[in-house]
């Protein structure tokens, strides 16, 4: 059957006024075979291999840009966890800090904006070269631009790491020092259940279990899904979930298509779409503002949280039945600093942290991109991880923490970190919190996954 | 015999203010560069011009990227919005 002039438009429009694109084409690439015992030499391998699919990628993303007309708006890469990679080097700051800069030196050679995977799985326990790798996170990241951090502290299956999660506290508020206005903090997430496929930065990292590459697309469209609630303000909400399921079914049919014909270009494999709902700066493109076009004032207030949980599943509905490769994060992202609904909603005082811990509990992907006083204590930041990471844990999901303590800002300041990654008030937040309790460190134990209430 | 080659349609949009003239410089562009116009679709809504046309472009002679520039300057010289894409997307998007 012939495609009609409507069905047309109605994907022209999704570009052209709602920015529809492809949010990310990611390539994860394996980078175990480059292992050495000298580090320079690790080093010239790694360096080469990230360039020459660095460039490949760029080059394959815009020839189908242009044979879609839809725009593919980050390419980037994703690399082995880099704590594993170092173990056989000496457990030296030096080490990791030269790891980082010839990852940011192929990104920028090959002109990917941002390389993920500079991270380090400690859900359990930490070798000593993951320590020496954490130690040296700080000064890493504070000297480059384009290299980007995780840290997976806790599984369901594992429970959480509450050593790495306090020693992580006092690296944060280093970090922040380090770089202007912390920004540094906002290129690393840690996480509970990291998922090993996922294009989104900060996050993205090449898991274990991966091929030597794997292609993984990362969509969006909040604009788009915002503008098909609006044009629907009379139906109830079973119709429409019909509505939105529809609509993201589509724009993950276009996610699929693309990363297919990415990978065969690229003659790698095909990875996962992330279904992910994630919300730029640009007008109209917000998920706060979805949430409010189904009819809830103001995102934070209550009404929010049962939104945002039928919003997701619908997206997880429609994406599921549009392609079998469903994986990555697929949650819907709510960062403070990139959502223009967001930024409204916490300077207005609907939106506190602890609603956003909430939010966070139905939709994944944590807490994002809010900022705090820089004075904030090293062991506060601690408390919010772990409390954000037990969300996770205990029901089985996703859950990651970003958050910038900025050196000199007090609450109810506001500050602008530019491009993609917007401005953000300061939010509110305990000058005390858990100090004795995350000074006992230790494990907390994996929980037990029947009785599930 | 020579294999025949796959045909490779895109789907050209056009919406704007009508003047005369539009498809005509559409089907000179595509005539020009051996692109094979297998269907049109167009519509007046009051004064405004909305039309979809399905192109062969397997035996045209530039890129898509040059097929592109030579469409956006029409679309500049007559203040028209004008799209072009594989027809695969709208496929993918609309037919299970």
């Amino acid at each position: 059957m012939a495609i009609t002039v409507e069905e047309v438009f109605e994907t022209v429009k999704m570009t052209l006024d709602h920015h529809f694109d492809i949010r990310t084409v990611t390539l994860g690439i394996n980078l175990k075979d480059c292992m050495d015992r000298n580090l320079t030499n690790f080093c010239n391998r790694v360096h080469k291999r990230i360039v020459e699919n660095g460039k490949k990628l760029n080059k394959f993303a815009d020839e189908i840009e242009q044979k879609y007309a839809i725009p593919i708006t980050n390419r980037r890469i994703s690399i082995t966890p880099a704590s594993l990679l170092l173990e056989p080097l000496p457990h030296t700051k030096a080490t990791v800090v030269k790891l980082a800069k010839t990852l940011d030196s192929a990104a920028k050679k090959a002109n990917i904006d941002f390389i993920g995977g500079f991270g380090a799985l400690v859900q359990k326990g930490m070798t000593s070269s993951d320590k020496n790798f954490i130690n040296a996170i700080p000064q890493a990241l504070g000297k480059t631009q384009r290299v980007c951090g995780f840290l997976n502290l806790g599984t369901t299956t594992t429970g959480m790491n509450m050593d790495a999660i306090e020693m992580f506290g006092h690296i944060l508020k280093q970090l922040a020092e380090k770089t202007e206005n912390g920004i540094g903090c906002a290129k690393i997430a840690v996480f509970c259940n990291v998922p090993e496929d996922n294009p989104f930065m900060a996050g993205a990292n090449h898991g274990v279990g991966e091929p030597d590459f794997s292609l993984n697309i990362g969509i969006s469209g909040p604009g788009v899904v915002r503008d098909v609630v609006l044009q629907n303000p009379d139906c109830d909400l079973t119709q429409l979930s019909e509505v939105i399921k529809r609509t993201v079914f589509k724009i993950t049919r276009a996610g699929e298509l693309i990363g297919r014909e990415m990978a065969q270009l690229m003659k790698v494999d095909f990875g996962i779409v992330d279904i992910s709902l994630a919300s730029t700066t640009a007008a109209g493109d917000s998920v706060a503002e979805i949430i409010e076009a189904m009819g809830v004032s103001q995102i934070g207030l209550p009404g929010s949280t049962a939104a945002l949980a039928m919003l997701m599943d619908a997206v997880k509905k429609g994406g599921a039945m549009a392609s079998g490769n469903i994986g990555g994060l697929s949650g819907t992202f709510i960062p403070v600093s990139e959502d223009s609904g967001m930024i409204r909603a916490v300077i207005s005082g609907a939106l506190n942290l602890e609603k956003l811990e909430a939010l966070t509990a139905v939709c994944s992907v944590g807490l994002d991109m809010f900022a705090v006083p820089g004075d904030t204590p090293a062991e506060v930041l601690s408390a919010i991880i772990a409390d954000e990471l037990a969300i996770g844990m205990i029901n089985n999901k996703t859950t990651s923490v970003r958050v910038i303590p900025v050196p000199g800002k007090k609450h109810g300041d506001i500050v602008h970190f530019g491009g993609l990654l917007g401005s953000a008030p300061i939010m509110k937040i305990a000058q005390k919190a858990a100090p004795d309790f995350i000074a006992r460190k230790g494990r907390i134990p994996s929980p037990v996954t029947s009785m599930r209430n | 015999m020579a294999k025949k080659k796959k045909s490779q349609i895109c789907i050209l949009t056009v919406t704007g203010i009508d003047t005369v003239g539009i498809i005509a410089k559409l089907a000179a562009v595509m005539a020009k560069h051996s692109i094979n116009i297998v269907d049109v679709n167009q519509k007046i809504m009051e004064d405004y011009f909305v039309m979809t046309m399905a192109a062969d472009i397997v035996n045209a002679d530039i890129s898509m990227e040059k097929i592109r520039a030579k469409l956006d300057r029409i679309a500049k010289d007559m203040s028209l919005n004008i799209t072009f894409q594989n027809e695969n997307i709208f496929k993918a998007m609309h037919r299970i």
